[in-house]
């Protein structure tokens, strides 16, 4: 157990058990929520699991600020999109976009890595922010390739659609669907489970030490250069990934899904409120923004409607002010837990 | 005499018109503390940082055991054999003293780019650490962060990193700047004891004239960036460029 974990503990009770429950709602989500909406919700935390711990592995634990995220994120995307287009459908096609996404991935991080970590962070937050934008006015204009603005639709294997069906577990449809879920929560699980095991390797503690005091670490011997560069890469090989599995489990891909900046402030906020330099923070943070953003609107017509009596407080709840009521959480959580939320339940300050 | 493990040659640096170290040409031998001596702004730091690489020459080049090295990054220096304790203290505030040492004891291993393995699998890096806290008797506040200990712990633990990164040649800056007195000589002590190996060159920035005296087995003195004396401590301290060049008197024969 110690060992799929890296030896990483929760160190705290209660997340330990907000993990477990996590997990285990994710891992029979199917059966525990029928319904394609639940489904898409579940999903969307999986990958966005891996896509938030991914960053946190450059901003929490390398310190590095970049806005190239979604960037790569689309990279996966759009390779298995671009494949699947090209060489027809079918699983060799599949991994071989989620393959060639991966690469092209690591190797434009590795280029920017390399031209601008020698210099100060700044910098390299801005050519993030340069080329990530650049890259999505190319995705839109390059519409023989790419569908533009419009987006291409994926053909997957009929094995991972609906239309696929292969009979009843538990008084639950299973589908083609529900397959694809389970491609999605295996694939999104290793790769949670490969983080770990990085930021506790070696490598991760240099990375840390990086973080804590760069001028010191390059003294005692780390070329700090290298270690940026090689975490830019793995966390971009392992967002394009991620977005791999996102194209399959959407059956389409656009800049709107994958490119767009709300996703990357959307992943900023995720690692904020779950906990900058924690792994875990990422499935904390990612639950429970994506839960508030896809069930805050009808918990609040609930209670408007509740509340339908009183003055005044039915037109506060009222669904149409939930991305207010949304700020309003962020800022608490982030007043009241500055470590974010994992950062508070270990204690640390 | 043994062979000089570090060498600078004409080593220079200039920041505008302002000539900071100028034209220094040292050997340096191992088993020899040599204190580097000189009122304020006479470039004492800066040619330190020549050496170990924060800042790069002018001109000039520096030789660690025969090796230009001048080229180097501060990492690859490390990894050649400098090891170098800064003026301010300098250290990961944030991580545990057994981690700060135990991240020494990885670099010199070479073993950070290891993704796969577990930090905590290698034993035999925590055991050196461990090891290096008890010869400098921190032992007891391993599982503290850094930024939770004293000052005088803070630059213990800054002589204990040096102790674990196993260089040719020890640098210090100032190692004893801002302890009280009566933490002072315990970090004497440990640079006593690194003295004590024969194969370590040491080189050491100091004010305090009686530590200079307890330890050193030779001085060099600059001023204004240049190199005005070199010699025995006695010699060094009796001349008269010495005396000038700490009484601010304007240096005719140099």
């Amino acid at each position: 157990m110690m060992n799929i974990l890296s030896g990483d503990r929760p160190k705290s009770v209660i997340l330990s058990v907000l993990l477990a429950v996590i997990l285990l709602a994710l891992a029979f989500a199917p059966f525990l929520f029928p319904g394609s909406r639940s489904l898409e919700t579940a999903a969307r935390i999986c990958i966005f699991i891996v896509l938030v711990a991914s960053y946190d592995l450059l901003l929490g634990y390398g310190g590095i600020v970049s806005f190239a995220h979604t960037m790569f994120f689309g990279m996966g995307a759009y390779g298995v999109a671009i494949a699947i287009d090209r060489l027809g459908t079918g699983y060799g096609a599949m991994g071989l976009g989620a393959l060639v996404g991966m690469v092209v991935a690591g190797i434009v991080a590795l280029l920017i890595a390399l031209l601008s970590l020698r210099v100060r962070a700044i910098f390299f937050a801005m050519i993030t922010l340069a080329i990530a934008s650049a890259v999505a006015v190319l995705v839109s204009q390059l519409s023989q390739f790419t569908g533009g603005e419009d987006g291409m639709n994926i053909r997957i294997p009929r094995e991972l659609t609906p239309a696929f069906r292969l009979g009843e577990v538990f008084g639950t449809r299973v589908n083609g669907k529900v397959l694809n879920y389970y491609l999605v929560f295996t694939g999104c699980l290793v790769l949670f489970l490969v983080m770990l095991r990085l930021v506790n390797s070696p490598f991760g503690r240099v990375l840390q030490a990086i973080r804590e005091n760069a001028f010191r670490a390059e003294a005692i011997g780390y070329r700090v250069v290298f270690y940026r560069a090689m975490a830019t890469c793995l966390s971009a090989m392992i967002a394009a990934l991620a977005g791999s599995l996102f194209a399959i489990w959407l059956r389409y891909v656009g800049p709107s899904t994958t490119l767009g900046m709300e996703i990357m402030l959307d992943i900023l906020l995720m690692v904020v409120i779950g906990g900058m330099g924690t792994m875990y923070g990422a499935v904390v943070g990612t639950a429970i923004f994506v839960l508030a953003q896809n069930y805050l609107k009808e918990l609040m017509g609930g209670l408007s409607e509740a509340t339908s009596a009183l003055p005044v407080i039915p037109d506060l709840l009222s669904p149409d002010r939930w991305l207010l009521w949304l700020g309003v959480l962020f800022i608490l959580s982030v007043y009241f837990f500055p470590t974010g939320i994992v950062g508070r339940l270990r204690g640390t300050r | 005499m043994p062979q000089p493990s570090l060498v600078t040659r004409d080593l220079t640096v200039r920041f505008g018109g302002h000539v900071a170290v100028d034209r220094v040409s040292c050997a340096f031998t191992p088993g020899e503390l040599t204190a580097i001596v000189g009122p304020n702004g006479a470039g004492k730091t800066t040619y330190f940082n020549l050496i170990s690489g924060q800042i790069r020459a002018t001109s000039g080049r520096v030789e660690l055991m025969g090796r230009d090295i001048t080229g180097l990054a501060p990492s690859a220096r490390t990894e050649a054999g400098l090891g170098r304790a800064f003026q301010l203290t300098n250290l990961f505030p944030r991580l545990t003293v057994l981690e700060n040492v135990r991240l020494v004891v990885q670099a010199r291993e070479r073993r950070g780019f290891n993704l796969w393995s577990m930090a905590m699998g290698h034993r035999d890096l925590i055991a050196e650490a461990e090891a290096v806290l008890e010869r400098v008797r921190l032992t007891h506040l391993a599982d503290q962060t850094v930024s939770a200990l004293s000052h005088g712990d803070q630059r213990k633990l800054e002589v204990a990193a040096m102790i674990a990164l196993k260089p040719k040649v020890f640098m210090f800056d100032e190692p004893t700047a801002g302890m009280s007195v009566e933490e002072a000589p315990v970090i004497l002590d440990l640079i006593a004891m690194i003295k004590a190996d024969p194969e370590a060159t040491v080189l050491l920035v100091e004010h305090k004239m009686d530590v200079i005296r307890s330890l050193a087995d030779r001085i060099i003195v600059l001023h204004n960036g240049a190199l005005v004396a070199d010699g025995k401590p006695a010699e060094v301290m009796a001349s008269e460029v010495v005396q000038e060049a700490y009484l601010g008197k304007e240096l005719t024969d140099v």
